[in-house]
This record gives structure tokens, C-alpha cells and sequence, in this order.
């Protein structure tokens, strides 16, 4: 991945009357990089990829691809390659069809031996050679949205927009294709943005993820990164599970469970806070003289979730390894402490 | 069981009906035209059906009236169709207001038309052409309220927004995202649309007979007032004509069973 910046979305606003979509989002993304876009229903990653596209106006801001200006550039000529969310097939045309037909309007146009070829290509990449010859209502979901990647990737997209193009698919498949895409994306170095409200998916296969919440960019930084050490309470909170227990917060740390761990920074310096502890921080030890008592043990196979009520009241999520659990079910005393990782700290009330 | 045997004899008395209903005047009308002619007693007889071929006039009507059908088949592919597209597409707002636009010649009766339109008509006929080729022109409105739905429903049933977007970002421009991707998809619906409005253009007869075009119609009239049998021996064949049409109606049935198991 080379660290040159390819697509340069800079400052862009639309405005649904009262609604701001975008209300001045930025965002760089370098060559060959895939980057997901997630956020609640209505938080612009949809209208942001689509102003990408061409396909929606910009009350303001510019879009650069390449060093180039796109911003007033049409849709059709833009060179984007779309998967939708909706299955987009063009019902008249075969799977082979489908994947030709961005090729048959290129300016220069690709002779029809060419087209077959890169069609056979694509359609091999995507695993569905066989399946030529079928018309889309022939197709599972599964099916017709690769073929549908086949499409977008067959005119060489200078990006390639994928607006949630998974989320109509059942769970297996979903995750199937999910990986399908990271390394078809990998393999072909096309420099992808990725828009999806599944924090899973986003986490699982992008090089960045920026979430969005009312039009503007939280934070954008690698999934780890995103998870671990959250610049504001909305995305600790939206990226993954935490628990919030209150604590004191003083010279960058905070007390809580009987705790002191440090603080990540934009939390609360001073003063009542309220911790926002990942399970997997919380370390539960089965002791007769411990501090709480777990309600309720769920079994999730390499690890288990734990339900714990502390002495004062407080109720605390934990997920520690299968092995580590093992012997501590419902109505167990256990001891309930914080493993030394930095928190993010919001204020109180 | 016993409740689909139920479902089945209802089912097959309503068809009986209906086939009755449809048939016996169809029956009636064959049973007349091969009737004997005037005071003879010679029998059941095919002579007006071979009086039709003599028929100069009725020939050239027919001929005229399949012009006039083609020409608005044409107005129908090339102006009504892209223009519910377009509204469709990118007129949501209008969507409405058109409907009812299109509906308006369903509710106002032919007549009332044919006085609004006289004047028109009059300024057409000495300024351009006194051809019934020229009733193209207010055919394409009356076939309006038919072609809109079955074209609307078409439309309905296809996401043709993602469709349009998908072409778009392909590389096509709005000209072949409508006749290139879209008119396709709706094939059917047009087609459909299509047929109705030969049919109703075939049938016509009160617009064209006070505007004193000669039309297929008019034309049958005049012959039923000299040789009833043969009017009504044409009528039987012109209904043959559309109906065949009809059946040509495309009816291949897309189904959503999925052929292949998802090998992802």
C-alpha cells in the first residue's frame, strides 16, 4: 500500500433541507487502499460515496481522484466502479453481458475479443466461470452480487464504491463474500472505499475505518487502533460493546472497580467520569471473598460472557477466555478487577 | 381435500362463465354471417366471408388503420414510454400530476372530445392532409390511460433507480440508460401497452365516423348498412386479428426460484 494520497474527498456538505448529511467531511485515501466508511442509519457514509460516484449533488466541497478535480465531472464519466446495495443486475442481460457492458461504452472501445476475455477473466476471479450463461433471475443473491463486482472491476475502476453491498445476503454467504472481496481488492490493488453500517465487516477486512455520526468524521484510523484507543465517547461506544461504570479521574488515570488504569486522551481529566471498559478488560477471578456475583454465564464457544452484579449494585459485562471461565457460572462470588489498559473516560450525567 | 375440490369447482364454474359469456356472442355472430342469404334456401353458406376479399374499400381502411396503429406504436416507444421513464426517474414529484393527466381521455366521453378536437382537426385537414392517418395524432391521447398503467406497472415492479445507477456508473448516458437498460427491462409492459393500443386503434369508431375519416370501423358500418352478414363476417375477423395479437403478447414467466446453490 503505498501512502500517497489517491482520493482526496475535501470539506463536502449537502443539506436535505434541515437534515445535514455531510456537514464538512474530509477524508484522504491512498492508492490502493480500502477503507470502510460506518456509521449509524443517516450519518452521510451513504451520501458520501455517492457524491464520490457522481450520483448525488454537493452544496459544497471538492472531490480529487488522481490529482484530478471530479468534483463537477459527470457519473458516467468518472470511471467508478458500484456494487449497490440492491441487487443491480440488468435482468435482459447474462452474467457475461452484465460484465462486458461497461466495456462496450468505454471511449476506446475494447474489441469484442478483448471484452470476452476480460469478461472470463472477472468472472473466474469471482468464482462463477460456470454460471456465464445465466440470466440474473437464475442467480442466488450471493451470486448476483459477484457477478455485480465482476462488473464494477471489468472497466478497471479508478475506485470502487461498495455501498453496503452485502447487507441484503444471509449471514454465511455474507461472510463468505466478505473475504471474497479483501482478497479479489488485494489482488488487484484497487483502491476501494467501503461504505457499511456492520461494524464486523468493517472492522474485518478494511486498512482504515473511519465512523461517521451527523455528516462529519469522528475518527478514521486502523481497526485496532479504532477499537483500542477511541478519541470520543461515540465511537467507543458504537465500535464494539463497553461497560459504563463510574469512576474518579485524576492525573490521567481512573479509579474504578478498585482499579487504576490510565486514560486515553479527549477523556475527562478531572474529576467524576464515567469509564467506558471493554469486556475483555474486566478480569474475573472465582473467589469466595470476592466483590461480586455473576447473574448470568453465556457460553460463546473460544470465549464466554459473563453478567456480573458488583456488591454496590453496578452491573458489569466481562469476556474472558472459555479456559479462564471455566468452573464460574450463574450465581458464583467472583473478584472483579481492571486489567491494566487505557479506558476512555466520558463525563458524568 | 375436500376444500380444494371446493376451490376447484368454483374455479371452473367462474371459467364457464366467462367462456360462455365471451363465446356465445362470437358463436352468434359466425352463426349469422354463414346464414342463407335473402329469400334462397340453399343452406349454410361462406358467401359473406368471400364477399370480404371484393372489399376495396374495406382493404384500404384496414391498410390505413394499421398505419395509424403503427404510427401511434411509434408516439408510444419513442415519446410516452421515455417520458414515464424520465418522470419516474428524475420527476418523482410529477408522478402524480401525470397519472392523472394520462387518465383524463378515460374520463371524458369520445364525443366530447370530438368537439373539442373538430376544430383541429378541420385546420389539419385543409392545411396538412385529409389522410385518417392523421387521427394518429388524437389516438395517442386516447390510448393514454391503458399504455400509462401497464407501462407505470411495469416500472413499479423494477428497482429501475439502481438499475439507471448502475448503468451510469458504467459509463452510459441518460439516453441509453432509458432504451438501453430500462425499455428492455419493461419489455413486457410495454408491449402489453403496445397491443391494447392497436387493439383500442383498430376499434375505434365514434371519433373517426363524426370526423368523417373513412377508418376500418367506419368503413364496417357502411358495409352492415347494405349486407349485414358481411359486416358482421368482418367484425368476426377483425376480432380474430386482435385476439391473435394478443396471444402474441409475450408471456415468459420469470421466475425467483434459484437454479444453482450459492457456491460462495
Amino acid at each position: 500500500m503505498s501512502s500517497s494520497t489517491y482520493v482526496q474527498l475535501v470539506d463536502l456538505a449537502k443539506y436535505f433541507g434541515k437534515v445535514k448529511a455531510l456537514d464538512g467531511l474530509s477524508l484522504d485515501i491512498a492508492q490502493g487502499e480500502l477503507v470502510a466508511l460506518l456509521g449509524p442509519s443517516g450519518c452521510g457514509k451513504t451520501t458520501a460515496l455517492r457524491a464520490l460516484a457522481g450520483l448525488q449533488e454537493l452544496d459544497r466541497g471538492q472531490l480529487m481522484v488522481d490529482g484530478k478535480d471530479v468534483t463537477f465531472q459527470s457519473a458516467s464519466k468518472r470511471g467508478m466502479g458500484m456494487v449497490f446495495q440492491a441487487y443491480s443486475l440488468f435482468p435482459h442481460m447474462t452474467a457475461r453481458e452484465n460484465v462486458e457492458y461497461g466495456l462496450k461504452l468505454r471511449t476506446h472501445k475494447t474489441s469484442s475479443q478483448k471484452r470476452k476475455e476480460r469478461s472470463a477473466e472477472l468472472l473466474e476471479l469471482v468464482g462463477l466461470s460456470t454460471h456465464a450463461n445465466h440470466y440474473p433471475y437464475q442467480l442466488s443473491g450471493g451470486q448476483q452480487q459477484r457477478i455485480a463486482l465482476a462488473r464494477a472491476l471489468a472497466i478497471s475502476p479508478k475506485v470502487l464504491l461498495l455501498d453496503e453491498p452485502l447487507s441484503a445476503l444471509d449471514a454465511k454467504v455474507r461472510t463468505q463474500l466478505r473475504e471474497e472481496i479483501r482478497r479479489i481488492q488485494i489482488e488487484l490493488g484497487t483502491t476501494t472505499l467501503f461504505v457499511t453500517h456492520d461494524q464486523e465487516e468493517a472492522l474485518s477486512i478494511a486498512d482504515r475505518v473511519g465512523v461517521m455520526r451527523n455528516g462529519q468524521l469522528e475518527q478514521i484510523a486502523a481497526p485496532s487502533e479504532l477499537y483500542d484507543r477511541p478519541k470520543t465517547s461515540f465511537v467507543a461506544e458504537f465500535v464494539g460493546l463497553t461497560n459504563p461504570i463510574p469512576g474518579k479521574v485524576s492525573g490521567g488515570s481512573i479509579e474504578v472497580l478498585g482499579s487504576v488504569v490510565k486514560t486515553l486522551p479527549g477523556s475527562v481529566t478531572s474529576g467524576a467520569g464515567i469509564a467506558l471498559v471493554r469486556p475483555e478488560s474486566v478480569d474475573v477471578v472465582a473467589s469466595k471473598s470476592g466483590n461480586a456475583t455473576v447473574a448470568a454465564a453465556s457460553f460463546l464457544g473460544a470465549s464466554c460472557r459473563l453478567n456480573i452484579t458488583m456488591n454496590d449494585g453496578t452491573k458489569v459485562t466481562a469476556q474472558l477466555p472459555s479456559s479462564d471461565a471455566a468452573g464460574i457460572g450463574a450465581g458464583a462470588t467472583v473478584s472483579v478487577s481492571l486489567l491494566d489498559m487505557p479506558v476512555f473516560v466520558k463525563a458524568a450525567g | 381435500m375436500k376444500q380444494k375440490m371446493g376451490v376447484k369447482i368454483w374455479r371452473w364454474s367462474i371459467i364457464t362463465v366467462v367462456g360462455f359469456y365471451l363465446l356465445v356472442p362470437l358463436y352468434a355472430m359466425l352463426d349469422f354471417s354463414t346464414k342463407p342469404y335473402g329469400f334462397e334456401n340453399t343452406g349454410r353458406s361462406l358467401r359473406a366471408w368471400k364477399v370480404i376479399g371484393t372489399q376495396e374499400a374495406l382493404f384500404e381502411a384496414v391498410t390505413r388503420s394499421l398505419i395509424t396503429a403503427l404510427i401511434v406504436m411509434a408516439i408510444i416507444l419513442f415519446l410516452v414510454v421515455p417520458t414515464a421513464i424520465w418522470v419516474q426517474l428524475k420527476l418523482p414529484l410529477l408522478r402524480r400530476p401525470f397519472e392523472l393527466l394520462c387518465l383524463i381521455p378515460l374520463a371524458i366521453p369520445a364525443i366530447v372530445i370530438v368537439v373539442g378536437i373538430a376544430p383541429l382537426y378541420r385546420w389539419i385537414s385543409i392545411n396538412l392532409s385529409e389522410s385518417p392517418i392523421t387521427l394518429a395524432g388524437v389516438y395517442s391521447m386516447l390510448i393514454l390511460p391503458y399504455t400509462y398503467r401497464s407501462l407505470s406497472a411495469a416500472l413499479d415492479a423494477v428497482d429501475i433507480h439502481t438499475l439507471a445507477e448502475a448503468a451510469t456508473t458504467l459509463g452510459a448516458g441518460i439516453s441509453r440508460v432509458i432504451f438501453g437498460i430500462i425499455m428492455p427491462t419493461i419489455k413486457t409492459g410495454i408491449i402489453n401497452g403496445s397491443f391494447i393500443a392497436i387493439a383500442l386503434v383498430l376499434g375505434e369508431f365514434t371519433i373517426s365516423n363524426i370526423l368523417n375519416f373513412k377508418t376500418f370501423q367506419v368503413v364496417i358500418a357502411q358495409i352492415g348498412r347494405s349486407d349485414g352478414q358481411v359486416a358482421v363476417a368482418v367484425s368476426v375477423a377483425s376480432l380474430l386479428f386482435v385476439l391473435v395479437l394478443l396471444l402474441l403478447i409475450p408471456n415468459k414467466k420469470r421466475r425467483g426460484a434459484v437454479l444453482d446453490v450459492d457456491v460462495a
